[in-house]
């Protein structure tokens, strides 16, 4: 048996409240697999699981839980063993194990695990209708039954599963976030940064043409849904760059630095209604431009209009945000913390700039670095920029034009 | 063939021992009442005028005996057919059927066979007590080594002895004695039937009964009742109570999901007893309610005509059982 534990969707959250479970004690999961939706100050984020074998036993519905807290229990077909808490957790609250009582709160005495309760579906269901119910995913024990004896049948399970399907249908799945409590999010992450990061900033002015002028012909063969934006380009020389400076991509945690497992940009996104979140593109240094572009458009209607996913904001191991068209022409960062580094692009514009001793314009863009002090040194700062420099020169590098 | 095409279940056994006795030479009839009496239910009346003493054999009554002694006829290469009067008294030959005709080919390594075939009346509901209206196939189904028939329709009445005696190994049918007297149009294209086989005799979609023998028209009955009620039933004949058909019996389980099984015999340890378990054991998650059985009482049959009634299944309780699991109050 294994804990599923409530993850740390990012520094700035404590609680989440789980509002779908799209299992049922008995569904087999594997990792990957998007078990439930928990609301958060970020809205409503699919959360993914990390283990494998079938669930035992759920959280209740409408239960806020801390982080580290069970969010299920998964009989382990390995006896994988319950992940450790993403690094970005705060120190992680020692809990018991067990799973919140659903009515109230009773205290529990054992510091043991106290015996299960018996699970739900132990009202009766024939056979059939169990294993039906096992398929679509739903529990027969909250179902009222009409065979023999009061038992859930096959015809009660696809009933319920009809309506259920009807009811979805009707009222979406809760997307909206608390514009309020987000903002209260954002200043607690935000003040802890600035409390205990001690920033060191770089800034650099690059040349943009080399880029601009690839872009121009890449986008000239490409239809509208494909145009490669510059933010694509942006990020994916910000990617390389980390990865090739691996100090400056982790975390800090406990006084030390932990490096990251791959580089996963977080992309800052500006929400309507304001907000901001930061969800991670996974392997960013091993995408093309153009596998870039998809993620960032999927990324941003998924922060707009719900659906990130747990992994998306747990993951991040270093910001890159970018002020686009209409933004600064510079941005100096305030690290997320227990990150270590937040590389900014400002807005690309054209100004006077001299190339082989002659004043010409040129596109330029502000790229600068917020980074910790604790895990690195303005030196290695430095490299990171002139690799993102370097990278911005030889765009074709990045990767192939398309990935068609 | 002579005659009309409509026939009962009796004269159906008897064209099929005539031409038994007609196309195999190696045959012959043997048992209590077979000759000069014509058969206790008549089957083989005629037949003594038409093939001789030599091949229609009245015995004394000492099951043991002539039962042995076909089996001997069979292991020396006849064919014999024996006629036992009633299933109670194959009681006295079970030691014969079981450690000798059953076991015979077995313990020899297959160096004999017994080419066998054992007729006898069985099943009550025409007022014969106790000690002539009883049930006893599921016991020998229990029997490795024997193959076990029961007719329930005219058409295996008229066919299954001809593939019993082409069987080379001890194959016993079970004739119903309330069926000798019913009646159907036999379709003449039919000319042999298999005993391997279940069959579905009706097709439904809510719930299967699966039986034999004279269970089989009080299911049909009992499906015809509740088609009026808007309830569709499927209902499996075994034929072959052993080795029993599963095959046919759980596709159509898998179908309606809902099972009840009817046997005249008494509940325990039954035929009926060994359906369900099997259902259970290999088609557990096919089903959408308990498996039902409806059975005979477990009580010596009475003779008294409204008794009798009441210990057999009838097609109102058959009827109900499958309510019970389709519509459930």
């Amino acid at each position: 048996m294994a804990d599923f534990l409530m993850p740390a969707l990012g520094a700035d959250m404590e609680t989440g409240k789980v509002v779908q479970w799209l299992v049922t004690p008995g569904s087999r999961v594997k990792p990957g697999d998007i078990v439930a939706v928990v609301e958060t100050h970020k809205g409503a984020i699919d959360v993914e699981i990390f283990l494998e074998g079938v669930i035992d036993e759920l959280a209740p519905l409408g239960t806020e839980l801390r982080i580290g807290e069970v969010l299920a229990r998964v009989r382990s077909s390995s006896a994988a063993a319950s992940p450790s808490p993403s690094p970005s957790t705060e120190p992680s609250p020692a809990r018991s194990s067990s799973l919140p009582p659903s009515p109230s709160p009773a205290p529990s005495p054992a510091p043991t695990r106290s015996p299960l309760p018996l699970p739900a579906t132990a009202a009766k269901a024939s056979p059939a209708a169990r294993r039906r119910a096992r398929e679509l995913g739903i529990d027969p024990g909250q179902l009222a039954g009409t065979g023999v004896a009061g038992a859930v049948t096959l015809a009660d399970v696809d009933a319920a599963a009809a309506s259920a399907a009807h009811a979805a249908a009707q009222t979406p799945r809760p997307r909206g976030f608390d514009a309020l409590q987000m903002r209260q999010a954002i200043g607690a992450a935000m003040s802890r940064s600035k409390r205990e990061i001690p920033h060191y900033y770089l800034a650099s002015i690059v040349d943009f043409g080399a880029a601009a002028a690839w872009l121009e012909s890449v986008n000239r063969d490409c239809g509208a849904e494909e145009q490669l934006l510059p933010a694509a380009l942006l990020l994916a020389a910000a990617a390389r760059a980390l990865a090739q400076t691996p100090q400056l991509n982790g975390f800090h945690v406990d006084g030390a630095f932990r490096p990251g497992a791959g580089v996963h940009v977080g992309w800052a996104i500006a929400l309507r209604g304001g907000g901001l979140v930061a969800p991670a593109i996974h392997d960013a240094d091993r995408k093309t431009p153009a596998q870039l572009m998809a993620a960032l458009r999927d990324l941003v209607q998924r922060a707009r209009t719900g659906g990130l996913r747990s992994s998306e904001l747990s993951d991040p191991t270093a910001t890159v945000t970018s002020l686009g068209e209409r933004g600064a022409e510079s941005v100096l960062g305030v690290i997320y913390p227990p990150q270590v580094a937040m590389v900014g692009f400002g807005r690309v514009v054209e100004r006077p700039w001299v190339v082989d001793h002659h004043i010409v314009p040129r596109p330029l863009v502000q790229v600068s670095l917020a980074a910790d002090h604790r895990a690195s040194d303005g030196h290695l700062g430095g490299l990171l920029l002139a690799a993102i420099d370097q990278s911005l020169q030889s765009p074709e590098r990045l990767g192939p034009r398309s990935t068609a | 063939m002579t005659g009309t095409l409509r026939m009962t279940y009796r004269e159906a056994c008897r064209q099929a021992i005539r031409d038994a006795l007609r196309a195999e030479p190696r045959s012959f009839v043997m048992g209590e009442d077979v000759g000069r009496y014509g058969g206790c239910y008549a089957v083989t009346k005629g037949l003594l005028e038409e093939f001789g003493p030599e091949r229609i054999v009245d015995t004394p009554l000492a099951e043991a005996g002539f039962v042995g002694a076909c089996i001997g006829a069979a292991l020396a290469g006849l064919r014999p057919i024996v006629e036992i009067m009633t299933c109670n008294f194959s009681l006295l030959a079970l030691d014969q059927i079981m450690n000798n005709a059953a076991t015979i080919p077995h313990m020899s390594g297959g160096q004999f066979s017994v080419p066998l075939v054992v007729r006898m009346a069985t099943g009550a509901g025409r007022q014969l007590a106790a000690q002539h209206s009883h049930s006893l196939e599921g016991w020998f189904a229990h029997i490795p080594g024997l193959k076990v028939l029961a007719p329930g329709t005219v058409e295996d009445a008229r066919h299954m002895l001809g593939a019993a005696l082409a069987d080379p190994n001890p194959v016993l049918i079970f004739e119903h004695i309330v069926l000798y007297n019913a009646e159907a149009e036999l379709d003449p294209s039919v000319t042999g039937v298999d005993i391997a086989q279940a069959r579905v005799r009706r097709e439904g979609t809510d719930a299967s009964l699966v039986t034999y023998g004279n269970s089989l028209p009080k299911c049909l009955a009992a499906a015809d009742a509740l088609a009026a009620e808007g309830i569709s039933v499927e209902v499996v004949d075994l034929r072959v109570l052993r080795p029993l058909d599963m095959a046919t019996v759980s596709a159509s389980v898998q179908r309606t999901r809902r099972c009840v099984i009817v046997d005249e015999g008494w509940r325990s340890g039954s035929i009926s007893a060994e359906v369900a378990a099997r259902l259970a054991e290999d088609f557990f998650f096919d089903l959408d309610a308990p498996l039902r059985r409806v059975c005979g009482r477990e009580v010596p049959v009475p003779y008294a005509a409204q008794m009798e009634a009441a210990a057999l299944p009838q097609v109102p309780d058959i009827a109900a059982a499958v309510r019970g699991l389709v519509r459930p109050t």
